[in-house]
């Protein structure tokens, strides 16, 4: 459905997405993982044939976004980072004239609105103007419009950003039906778990590159242990502690809250570290995640 | 799977859609749409009128009011253009960012243009409608020729909305707007032969006033009102107008490629 080949993309001298490879197939659920400003959204743009790219080569639906944007255009659904609804229409308005975009006729559009606005939860404020609506509220109507014309690929740029829990396990659940029923998904996210329950497979990027690549389960595999000890010292101490337990982990990360270490018994590893003597204010055992793959690979962590 | 197109063009989807959302925000625009042109012809055309008549006895050859609806007419058009090319494209742009919305789906770029300048063209007509229909209520259409107005009004309004488009799609911030307004807007409402002949004006004023849009629009539609067509002046109005409205449309692609093809 989407094949990048060294894919670039330059804002003047400097290389927003930096010769990146990926190709995703029809029904997969696809995730781009990465920090602030890794490339993520320039990646999307360039794929829903929004922003021409610099280099490389990209296919997506067999097509060239260069020459054949609109056509692509007419089987994606994108929800953009930022929204982007018309604040002085209705809720329901705002999924008709995208329908219309579409080219939909007016009788289709009303039929899937409805089940949309079911879908959005928003079926009680359908002619409230967008404007005064909740940040979470715009954000599932923006989510509901990119369906309006039933892409064949769906692209999610952080779509649960600013949405409450129940929300965003909502949107998963829809996410999964319409995987089941074929649709190709492309999603960025900062949310781990987002990426773990979503995603079959999944890039990290970093400055414009892909740093990893492959399902979350062999990731964390790959690139983790089993398990992962936290521990937090008084404050600005972590430092100073890290001497007298670092012989006891695979690896150590230092964070200015915490220390982490990588293991395979954690609890095994803090009775050793209390046997010492030493007296954390807090210590706690949890199971690798995405985001300690995304600290090994870069040193950094997701979100800032 | 039948029916599944409606069949229009993608740039009619980008007029169309402003059209619908006029028809669902325009609550109380048709009052001033009307109430504009009555309130100044009334106070203006009649009363102002009559003691400029006694006194110049008519101004360019006809009556006070005969001469300036025409002209109000058309520093109408070219107030309502610019009014719709500046905040709410900013707003499109960079606010609500709907234009960004709609290049997500099959419409490109100059669909979004296009819808832009094909909705002020609509507009443009729309107020020259109602203008004219006022100005028959006060017997100041004397020709035929006033049907040429709608056609020459929509026009006129791309040529006014296509440059306010460019600026506005390059500017980052709408502090410009009040510049444009002060120092662009309202001085070319003032001064274009739209309350006097342009005959008034100092000599260098009369230059810099033949250089600027609006008054080539009065000098037409108060020609087409009228029924008298001074032959050269009313192609070099044309050609100006023509000119001009190409040169802007230019600069508004460009600017907004440059602002939303990223
Ligand atoms: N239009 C632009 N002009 C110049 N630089 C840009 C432009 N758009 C993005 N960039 C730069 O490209 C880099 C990547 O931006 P991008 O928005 O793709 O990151 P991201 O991974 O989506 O980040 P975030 O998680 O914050 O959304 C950033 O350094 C950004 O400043
Ligand atoms: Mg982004």
């Amino acid at each position: 459905m989407i094949v990048a080949e060294g894919l670039r993309k330059a804002f003047g001298s400097f290389a927003a997405v930096d010769g990146v490879d990926f190709r995703i197939g029809k029904g997969e659920s696809f995730g781009f993982l990465g920090p602030n400003g890794a490339g993520k959204t320039s990646t999307m743009r360039m794929i829903a044939c929004m922003s021409p790219y610099s280099g490389g080569s990209l296919r997506v639906l067999g097509m060239d976004p260069m020459t054949q944007g609109p056509a692509i255009r007419g089987r994606l659904g994108l929800v953009p980072q930022e929204d982007t609804l018309d604040e002085e229409l209705t809720v329901l308005d705002n999924l008709y004239i995208y329908g219309r975009y579409f080219d939909l006729p007016k009788k289709l559009i009303r039929e899937r609105a409805e089940r949309l606005l079911e879908f959005a939860q928003l079926t009680d404020r359908r002619n409230d103007k967008v404007g005064p609506l909740s940040g979470g509220m715009k954000r599932r109507l923006t989510i509901a419009r990119s369906l309006i014309s039933e892409p064949d690929i769906l692209i999610l740029d952080e779509p649960t950003t600013g949405l409450d829990p129940q929300a965003r396990h909502l949107l998963w659940d829809r996410l999964y039906r319409l995987k089941s029923q074929g649709v190709t998904l492309v999603i960025t996210t900062h949310y781990m778990d987002e990426a773990e329950q979503l995603c079959d497979r999944l890039v990290v990027m970093d400055k414009g590159r892909i740093v990893a690549h492959g399902s979350p389960r062999a990731l964390i595999a790959e690139h983790s242990t089993r398990e992962v000890v936290e521990l937090r010292f008084a404050v600005d101490q972590q430092q100073a502690n890290v001497a007298s337990v670092e012989d006891l982990a695979e690896r150590v990360e230092v964070l200015p809250d915490r220390i982490l270490l990588y293991v395979h018994d954690g609890d095994a590893t803090i009775g050793e570290v209390h046997r010492r003597g030493l007296l954390p204010e807090s210590a706690l055992v949890r199971r690798s995640t995405l985001e300690d793959v995304f600290l090994h690979l870069t040193g950094r962590t997701l979100v800032d | 799977m039948a029916a599944q197109r409606a069949g229009w063009p993608t740039w009619f989807r980008a007029v169309w859609v402003h059209a619908y959302t006029y028809s669902k925000v325009w609550k109380g625009s048709v009052t001033t749409t009307f109430l504009f042109p009555l309130l100044y012809l009334a106070a203006m055309g009649v009363g102002l009128g009559t003691l400029v008549d006694r006194h110049a006895h008519h101004v360019g050859g006809v009556a006070y009011v005969d001469f300036l609806a025409p002209g109000l007419l058309a520093g109408t058009i070219f107030q309502v253009a610019v009014n719709e090319s500046t905040y709410p494209v900013m707003a499109r742009i960079k606010w609500m960012r709907t234009y960004w919305a709609m290049l997500a789906t099959p419409l490109d770029i100059d669909d979004v243009l296009i819808g832009h300048l094909g909705w002020s063209a609509l507009r443009g007509g729309m107020v020259s409608g109602a203008f004219l229909l006022v100005m028959e209520g006060f017997g100041v259409i004397h020709s035929w020729w006033a049907l040429a107005v709608l056609p020459l009004a929509m026009a006129a309004s791309v040529a006014f909305a296509a440059p306010t488009t460019a600026y506005a799609a390059t500017t980052t911030s709408e502090n410009g707007f009040a510049l444009l307004y002060r120092f662009g807007v309202m001085p070319l409402f003032l001064f274009s032969a739209t309350f006097f002949p342009l005959g008034q004006l100092p000599v260098w004023l009369r230059a810099v006033a033949q250089c600027t849009p609006l008054l080539h629009a009065v000098n037409l539609l108060r020609d087409c009102t009228l029924g008298i067509f001074p032959a050269t002046q009313a192609l070099v109005d044309v050609v100006y107008l023509a000119v001009f409205a190409a040169v802007g449309i230019a600069f508004a692609r460009r600017a907004f490629r440059k602002r939303m093809v990223l």
